[in-house]
C-alpha cells in the first residue's frame, strides 16, 4: 500500500502549492524532489558535454549520463543496454521510426496498421507514411466498451509490415492486451513488425521488453515523474542495425569523406547533437524512486482510486455523467475522461480550476478516438502516485459547483 | 474574479440572434477543433450596413457569450467599423478576466463576423 502522504512530502510542488489538486498526469507528471536535486547537481558540479572530453568533468558527466541508459535497460528489461536511444519524448521516439524504419520497409501496397485510439504521434506519421509511399492505411476500432476489436485475422494479413498500437489509451484508459495481440499479429505474419507506444503504461505498470515479444517501445521521462526533454525508443539490436539513421550530425558520425560518411554503432546511431545531459542524467532518479515505491504497488493504487473514482461519479451524478471506457478496473489505467450533463468541457475544467483541481478539457490529442465516441471533447481527469481519495472528493464537489453554476 | 458572471450566464442560457436569416448575403462556418466549437453566423446587409446578422452555434459559455453579445452590438454598424474590432475589443465587451486559453473562445465569433466582411 502507497503511504501518499509520505509521498507527497517528497513533491516540492505540495510545499509550494499545499492546495493543489493535480489530476493531470496523464499530460505530465509531478517531480520529486530528487529528480529536481540531479538535475542541480548536474548543472552545478560537472555540467559539461558528454563523450569529448578528456577532462574529469565531462568524464563525470558521460558516467552519469550512461548510468541512466543501464537503469531504463533493466526497468524494461532490455536485453541489452545499447538498445535503449535517448529522444526528446514519445513523440520523436515514433516520428523516429515512422522515418527510419517506414522509409526503409515500406513499398507501395504495403499494409500498415494502428487503432482508433491512438494518441496523434502514434497515427499521424503512419497515416503520413502510408500516403508517402503508396501503403494501405488501416486503423482497428473499439467496441462499445473501449476496447479494440479483436477480430486480427481480418485485419493483419502477409502484406502488413507495421503494426502500430498503445499499451493503454491516453483517453478511455483501457489497457490493451498487448501480449496476446502481439503473440496474434505474429501468428498471422511472422514478418510484422510492432511498435508501442507505452508513454501511459510505463509509468504506471511493470513493462517487460523481453516479455511482451514487441519489436520496439516509445515512452516519455517527463510522464514518469522525470524531466521533460527526454525520451526513450527501446528497440531490438538487430532491427536498431538495419534501419536508417534518423538525423546526422555531432556524436552519430564515424568518418566523414567529401564523397561518403560513416555512422557510429548503437545507441549513438539515433543520437545526433548534444541531448537534454542534465535531464538524462536525472531520469535515473525518477526510475529508481518508482522502483523503491513499487510498480506492483502503484498499479494497486491506481486501481483503487480510480475504482473509488468511478464509483464516487456514477452515485453522486447517475445519468448526468457519462464515463468513457470499460468500468472493469483489470483493464483500465488511472484515467477517466468523462462527459458531464449539457455542459461544456472547457467550462467544467474552467471551474474546476477555481475549485484548485486541475483537469484536462479538449480531444487530449486524440481526435479519431472522439470523433468515434461523437463527441468533439471530453473532460479528463488522471491519478498517480500522490493522488488520494480526498483528490476524489474535491473533484465531486468541484463538479456539484459546475452544476450550481450553470444549473 | 470569476468569468461566469450573470450577465454573460445570462446570454448563454438566453443568446440574441440565435438562428436563421432566409436571405443571407453570406454565410460563414468557423471552428475550434480542439474543443469542438463551431459557429455558422449569417449577415444581410444594407448598403454598407449590417441590416441583420445570426448564428447557429455549438460550444461553451464563452463562445456563446461572446456571439450573443458581438451580434448584438455588430447591427447598424458600417464594415469599416467592424472590420477595426479587434480581441481587445471582445475582452472589454465581455467585461470578464479571460485566461490566454480561453481568449480562443472568445474571439471565435469575431473571426466568424471578420470573414463575413471580406
Amino acid at each position: 500500500m502507497l503511504n501518499v502522504k509520505n509521498i507527497k512530502k517528497q513533491f516540492p510542488i505540495f510545499q509550494n502549492q499545499p492546495d493543489l489538486i493535480y489530476l493531470d498526469s496523464t499530460a505530465t507528471s509531478l517531480k520529486p524532489k530528487v529528480v529536481i536535486d540531479k538535475i542541480k547537481e548536474y548543472y552545478e558540479k560537472y555540467s559539461a558535454n558528454v563523450f569529448r572530453g578528456i577532462y574529469p568533468m565531462s568524464e563525470k558527466a558521460t558516467v552519469e549520463f550512461e548510468e541512466t541508459r543501464d537503469v531504463v535497460s533493466k526497468f524494461i528489461n532490455a536485453n541489452k543496454s545499447e538498445e535503449v536511444i535517448f529522444t526528446r519524448n514519445t513523440t520523436e521516439s515514433l516520428n523516429l521510426l515512422a522515418y527510419s524504419l517506414g522509409r526503409k520497409i515500406i513499398e507501395p501496397g504495403d499494409e500498415i496498421v494502428t487503432t482508433i485510439m491512438e494518441h496523434h504521434s502514434n497515427f499521424v506519421p503512419w497515416q503520413v507514411l502510408a500516403g508517402e509511399t503508396g501503403a494501405i492505411f488501416k486503423v482497428v476500432n473499439i467496441n462499445d466498451e473501449g476496447y479494440l476489436e479483436k477480430n486480427w485475422n481480418g485485419i493483419i494479413t502477409r502484406k502488413t509490415k507495421i503494426l502500430a498500437l498503445t499499451y493503454v489509451s491516453n483517453v478511455l484508459g483501457t489497457i490493451n492486451p498487448i501480449k496476446e495481440i502481439i503473440f496474434e499479429a505474429k501468428k498471422i505474419n511472422p514478418e510484422i513488425i510492432v511498435i508501442v507506444d507505452a508513454a501511459q503504461a510505463i509509468p504506471h505498470l511493470k513493462v517487460d521488453a523481453q516479455d511482451l515479444g514487441v519489436d520496439f517501445i516509445a515512452f516519455s521521462s517527463h510522464k514518469m515523474l522525470g524531466p521533460t526533454g527526454v525520451g526513450v525508443l527501446w528497440g531490438k539490436e538487430k532491427l536498431l542495425k538495419e534501419i536508417y539513421p534518423f538525423m546526422y550530425g555531432g556524436d552519430m558520425i564515424d568518418e566523414v569523406y567529401i564523397d561518403r560518411s560513416t555512422y557510429k554503432d548503437l545507441p549513438h546511431k539515433f543520437e545526433a547533437g548534444t541531448p537534454a545531459i542534465g535531464e538524462i542524467i536525472a531520469f535515473k532518479e525518477a526510475i529508481n524512486f518508482l522502483d523503491k515505491v513499487g510498480m506492483e504497488n502503484i498499479r494497486d493504487h491506481e486501481k483503487k482510486i480510480t475504482n473509488f473514482a468511478i464509483n464516487q461519479l456514477i452515485d453522486t451524478f447517475g445519468q448526468s455523467i457519462k464515463i468513457y471506457g470499460s468500468k472493469n478496473i483489470e483493464d483500465r489505467g488511472g484515467i477517466i475522461s468523462f462527459s458531464f450533463g449539457k455542459f461544456h468541457p472547457h467550462d467544467i475544467a474552467q471551474i474546476l480550476a477555481d475549485e484548485g483541481v486541475c483537469v484536462r478539457a479538449g480531444h487530449h490529442c486524440a481526435m479519431p478516438l472522439h470523433t468515434c465516441l461523437n463527441v468533439p471533447a471530453t473532460v479528463r481527469a488522471s491519478f498517480y502516485i500522490y493522488n488520494d481519495e480526498s483528490d476524489v472528493n474535491k473533484l465531486v464537489e468541484g463538479l456539484k459547483k459546475v452544476e450550481k453554476i450553470l444549473r | 474574479m470569476n468569468i461566469y458572471q450573470d450577465i454573460i450566464l445570462d446570454h448563454y442560457h438566453h443568446p440574441h440572434n440565435k438562428g436563421k436569416i432566409n436571405n443571407p448575403n453570406k454565410v460563414i462556418q468557423v471552428k475550434n477543433p480542439l474543443c469542438g466549437d463551431v459557429i455558422v453566423m449569417m449577415v444581410l446587409f444594407d448598403k454598407n450596413k449590417v441590416k441583420e446578422i445570426k448564428f447557429i452555434s455549438e460550444g461553451c459559455v464563452i463562445s456563446q457569450a461572446s456571439t450573443s453579445m458581438l451580434t448584438d452590438y455588430v447591427k447598424n454598424k458600417s464594415k469599416q467599423e467592424l472590420k477595426k474590432l479587434d480581441s481587445k475589443f471582445i475582452i472589454k465587451m465581455l467585461g470578464i478576466d479571460l485566461g490566454m486559453n480561453r481568449i480562443k473562445c472568445a474571439v471565435l465569433p469575431l473571426e466568424a463576423l471578420h470573414k463575413l466582411l471580406v
